[in-house]
């Protein structure tokens, strides 16, 4: 029962405790508070990425595209695991707008709106159209003119809370987009010895804001048929850059992927000795993270990077633990003496001091995870205020696509962290104690005689 | 009497310290009886090994060689458990500087030991037993009105009853007192050694370290270690 007891005695009345408390309470606190915004940060921008490119694309990196897709989409669409699946062109063009005259070289994207908006999230994008998306590339100020969508970087400026300036009423906008069509077999379209150019004026029909900076500072949104038409993939055999595909739900990425690879290859073989077949050679069929490597595993890196980080936190804490229990217990020679001469056993001045160091630890997890949570239920607020105050921001949000600070750690998130934080205290304290356990109270009491 | 009737008797006890290159023998082969109901004053010059003696009595610490006996039982034949047992339940130390724990109460202190013997369930169904029987130990020492204080608020001889209430709340067959008056004024000290006749006089075996020959006086039974050797 003393065991039971004087843990908390101990606790209540040594000074050290403040200390230890303290050390493992900034532990937790540093480590819920960076790993929620980090964490935040890096699930926002994939779940982002998972909504605009769908669960699995199938794609050629070749600006040429690869044919005969109309009848893959079939195949695709009478799967069992394929929610929807939609084509898509990725282009480039000179994209120029009669408001500013100013020319820019930009990506074009080519979607085909009844099954873009079922395969993908980029309906919730939408400012002017959200809720009737097959609307819109249909300016809604003349629906007979050819309508583009324009990612919103390209026309507005984020304010310095991270908004954009909306217009009440879509404004009338046109642009200018060019584009150098392309053969099938790679080579620029010639008329005579010039170059041709494919060159229409649209209409703005609205904008998009998908939070992926790079996507809306680049991207001009167009049909299908007109982009086509546009970059020459029109031209015999109809090419497409990229099938879009979602799985129903309950379906893996995994598992999907490696269902339509086989749906794919098997459709390649089964098209024998088409004339595109060619066109097939560098088609590839991956899920939106490989597809997106160059931009998700970067971010995924830093996360691992920061894990790593913290696990070196664990460490430090462990280490404080250890040094302050090596203090404690060195103080506390006495009193295990005394206890040894009572007929306490090694185990239970074990007891004593891991129930103590359960004690720091559930204390310390307590006092961070809720100053964490605290801190982070007020933090974007705490930022407003520096901001209004001092000009301090944490991210410059005219620069950078982030509206708020993700302040949100979920559950499981503080719990492994308090845990571990027990943990640690429970490592920490281990080798004095059981240096405690082993001493000699002969040695001890002769000492504190002395 | 056979070494079965004796409550602690040592035959040959040796013990040395390892003092930088050299070692320091303390005990040179002591032997020693102790009936039930004798106040034995073990008396001698600093450094000649009366600590240590009762040390190796009391199971705190093992001799180099020799054997201890309780009522005929080799101690050495213990193992880990059983001496703390032993040495919970048949043990009552009593120290020169008390050794009282200052996180805990008076009360608490004394409360210690049974709190050792008892597991948590144990201590639960027995705890009121036990506060009641430290409470009337406490009276008996004159302790009563301090039970829910703390060491540090006792003076000295305070502090030395409530370490004697310590070693007899489990009513040990034994109290081994290492120079309890040691550290008293002598008033004080005499208060003290009038509780330990009191308790001999109901019965107690005491082993009381002393160098001071006055108060080795008051023991029924005085045995002098010199150099290592009882004289």
């Amino acid at each position: 029962m003393y065991h039971v007891i004087l843990p908390f005695k101990l606790f209540k009345s040594n000074k050290l405790t403040i200390v230890a408390v303290l050390a493992v309470a900034v532990s937790v606190f540093t480590v819920i508070v960076v790993m929620t915004v980090m964490n935040g940060l890096t699930v926002d921008f994939i779940d982002k990425n998972h909504g605009f490119y769908s669960d699995c694309i199938v794609s050629t990196n070749s600006l040429v595209g690869f044919a005969d897709y109309n009848d893959f989409l079939i195949m695709l669409r009478s799967q069992d695991y394929v929610q929807s699946a939609t084509p898509v062109i990725n282009a480039y063009g000179l994209v120029q707008s009669s408001n500013s005259g100013k020319s820019q070289a930009l990506n074009l994207m080519g979607i085909d709106p009844a099954n873009h908006f079922k395969t993908t999230n980029l309906a919730e994008s939408l400012y002017y159209r959200k809720d009737n998306p097959q609307l819109a590339l249909v300016p809604s100020y003349n629906s007979e003119l050819p309508g583009c969508v324009i990612g919103i970087d390209l026309i507005e400026y984020r304010d310095e809370w991270g908004n954009y300036k909306q217009w009440a009423f879509l404004p009338r906008r046109s642009y200018e987009i060019t584009c150098f069509p392309l053969s099938p077999r790679g080579t620029i379209v010639k008329t005579g010895t010039s170059i041709a150019a494919n060159t229409k004026t649209y209409y703005q029909s609205d904008n998009s804001n998908t939070g992926l900076a790079k996507v809306d500072g680049t991207t001009v949104y167009l049909a299908f048929d007109e982009i086509q038409t546009l970059s020459g993939m029109n031209i015999e055999p109809k090419r497409t850059s990229a099938i879009f595909v979602k799985f129903k739900k309950g379906i893996g990425f995994d598992r999907g992927v490696e269902r339509t690879t086989a749906l794919w290859n098997f459709f390649v073989k089964n098209k024998g000795d088409s004339a595109s077949l060619n066109l097939f050679k560098n088609v590839n069929v991956q899920d939106f993270k490989s597809y997106k490597r160059e931009t998700i595993a970067p971010m995924e890196k830093e996360r691992a990077m920061m894990l790593l980080l913290f696990l070196m936190v664990g460490v430090i804490t462990i280490f404080i633990i250890f040094v302050i229990f090596y203090m404690i217990i060195g103080r506390k020679n006495k009193d295990i003496g005394i206890l040894k001469s009572i007929g306490a056993s090694g185990l239970g001045i074990m007891l004593v001091f891991l129930r103590y160091a359960v004690l720091i630890g559930i204390v310390g997890a307590i006092i961070g995870t809720a100053a964490a949570l605290i801190f982070l239920d007020n933090m974007n607020d705490l930022e407003g205020w520096l901001y209004a105050k001092f000009g301090f921001q944490m991210w410059n949000r005219e620069i950078y696509a982030i509206g708020e600070i993700p302040n949100k750690p979920g559950v499981a998130l503080p719990v492994e962290v308090a845990v571990s934080a027990i943990i640690a205290c429970l490592l920490g304290a281990a080798i004095p104690t059981i240096r405690a356990a082993r001493q000699n109270c002969v040695d001890i009491l002769r000492v504190n005689q002395i | 009497m056979t070494e079965n009737n004796y409550i602690l008797n040592c035959t040959n006890i040796c013990k040395s310290y390892k003092m930088g290159a050299t070692r320091l023998e303390v005990l040179k082969g002591v032997d020693l009886n102790v009936a039930k109901g004798e106040f034995i004053a073990v008396k001698g010059a600093s450094g000649s090994g009366k600590s240590t003696l009762l040390h190796i009595l009391g199971t705190l610490d093992t001799p180099d060689k020799g054997n201890v006996f309780y009522y005929g039982k080799d101690l050495n034949s213990f193992n880990g458990s059983k001496i703390n047992e032993f040495r919970n339940k048949k043990i009552g130390f009593v120290f020169q500087f008390y050794h009282l724990l200052d996180e805990l109460t008076v009360l608490q202190n004394v409360l210690l030991s049974p709190m050792v013997k008892s597991g948590t369930l144990g201590w639960l169904m027995k705890s009121n037993q036990a506060k009641k029987a430290a409470v009337k130990l406490l009276d008996d020492l004159g302790m009563s009105a301090r039970i829910e204080h703390r060491p540090f608020q006792l003076s000295g001889g305070e502090r030395q009853r409530v370490a004697i209430a310590r070693a007899l709340i489990n009513e040990p067959d034994i109290i081994l007192a290492d120079e309890p008056t040691g550290n008293l004024d002598s008033e004080t000290g005499n208060d003290i050694l009038k509780v330990f006749e009191k308790l001999n006089a109901a019965g107690q075996t005491i082993i009381m370290v002393t160098h001071d020959d006055r108060i080795a006086q008051r023991a029924s039974k005085i045995i002098k270690l010199v150099d290592g050797r009882i004289n």
